[in-house]
């Protein structure tokens, strides 16, 4: 992926645009750009805004839906809560791992997926509960998820051509 | 001015001021260790806590960021307060068993035991080396990364800062970084060698002129006399 610098100029203007200097939402806008927060963006952020880079640092470390690095072109997010778990959410882990091969935490070779645990999805009408790339899956059986997973790749592998 | 009960005095302070500094404009000393004078305070610490209010409605508070108001009922060193203040040493110590500061709060406040495992950590969090570069310094070169227990104190990327001076303001403000002097127990989590001190200083000397000052034997021994006089 090659960044140009003229590029990561029109996402800062605009995300400051949109958002004024609030650190948040900034870095929110930043890392839907580039799937995570490089650091010479942030830099380049605090040289324009003036905001201290320690208060930058400060908030993408803070929280976990913020990543300092790389994170793969899909997020699985699994439901570890109490009703998903009696509901079955460890089989959906196992499942992923029988496709995809990788264990909580754990980003695919390729870059494609990164597989994580949440404490809650706040949605226990419909465990166990899925969230991929923002979309929620509830009711989920492990066939069904094999099901989600293959239908992305395939548009992945459709991206591609 | 506002009027308030400081440990049962009648005293007048002036409006805005946090109790802490209303008890050491009068005298009384309430141990800190994330305040400073000339920082913003921060009410990290909790050993500025006070009783506040009439009895069976009182309430701990830090007093490092309650400021006064009239009729304010203040109690500083109360049973329920020294109490919790003697917890809270204990937990510093069995955190940073290495600082001076926290090893003679712990001599002052007659803690003699850690009944937790001592983690040999540097930094109590108390923030102050992080304002002294942002309020003091305008350097704004560290300042606190992660959450929860990964939190600490760092640069921006754990690389080092392009906006910092060296200027050393925030070694010089740490309570941590002072390291505890060559006691005898020295691989102990508590030194206590405060505690079995003899006065060293002669009858000859007055002790408003002496020398020592502030010394802690000396402290001590007042607070043994006022606490022989309590009891009668």
């Amino acid at each position: 992926m090659s960044r140009q610098l003229s590029d990561v100029e029109d996402v800062l203007q605009n995300a400051l645009n949109k958002h004024g200097l609030s650190v948040v939402p900034l870095l929110q806008e930043i890392q839907e750009h580039f799937r995570y927060l490089p650091e010479e963006v942030l830099r380049m952020l605090s040289r324009k805004t003036g905001i201290p880079l320690i208060e930058i640092y400060h908030a993408a470390t803070f929280y976990n839906s913020l990543s300092l690095t790389p994170r793969a072109r899909h997020q699985i997010k699994i439901c570890a809560g109490t009703t998903c778990h009696i509901r079955g959410g460890g089989k959906l882990i196992e499942e992923i791992f029988q496709v995809l091969g990788i264990r909580p935490g754990e980003i695919t070779p390729n870059g494609e997926f990164m597989l994580e645990t949440v404490n809650c999805l706040g949605c226990c009408a419909f465990a166990p509960a899925m969230v991929v790339d923002g979309k929620y899956y509830g009711n989920l059986t492990p066939g069904e998820v094999r099901k989600i997973l293959s239908k992305l790749r395939e548009r992945a592998a459709l991206m591609e051509k | 001015m506002v009027q308030i009960a400081l440990n049962g005095l009648r005293v007048e302070v002036d409006e805005g001021m946090t109790i802490l500094e209303a008890a050491r404009f009068y005298g009384i000393a309430i141990p800190t260790l994330c305040y400073l004078e000339g920082l913003s305070p921060y009410g990290a610490c909790r050993l500025c806590l006070v009783e506040i209010g009439s009895p069976g409605q009182s309430k701990l508070v830090t007093s490092c960021t309650y400021r006064v108001e009239e009729g304010l009922i203040v109690r500083t060193d109360s049973d329920w307060v020294i109490k919790r203040r003697k917890m809270l040493i204990e937990l510093y110590l069995a955190t940073c068993p290495s600082s001076k500061v926290i090893q003679d709060l712990a001599s002052k406040y007659h803690v003699t035991s850690v009944r937790f495992t001592p983690w040999y950590e540097d930094c109590i969090l108390c923030g102050l080396c992080v304002r002294m570069c942002a309020e003091q310094m305008q350097g704004k070169a560290i300042g606190f990364a992660h959450r929860g227990s990964n939190r600490k104190v760092t640069t921006p990327f754990d690389k080092e800062s392009e906006v910092c001076r060296l200027c050393g303001g925030c070694m010089y403000v740490c309570p941590a970084c002072q390291s505890r002097c060559q006691g005898p127990q020295e691989e102990q989590p508590v030194c206590n060698a405060c505690l079995n001190l003899q006065q060293p200083c002669l009858d000859y000397f007055d002790d408003k002129m002496c020398f020592m000052d502030p010394c802690v034997a000396c402290e001590l021994d007042t607070n043994r006399e006022l606490k022989v006089k309590r009891r009668l």
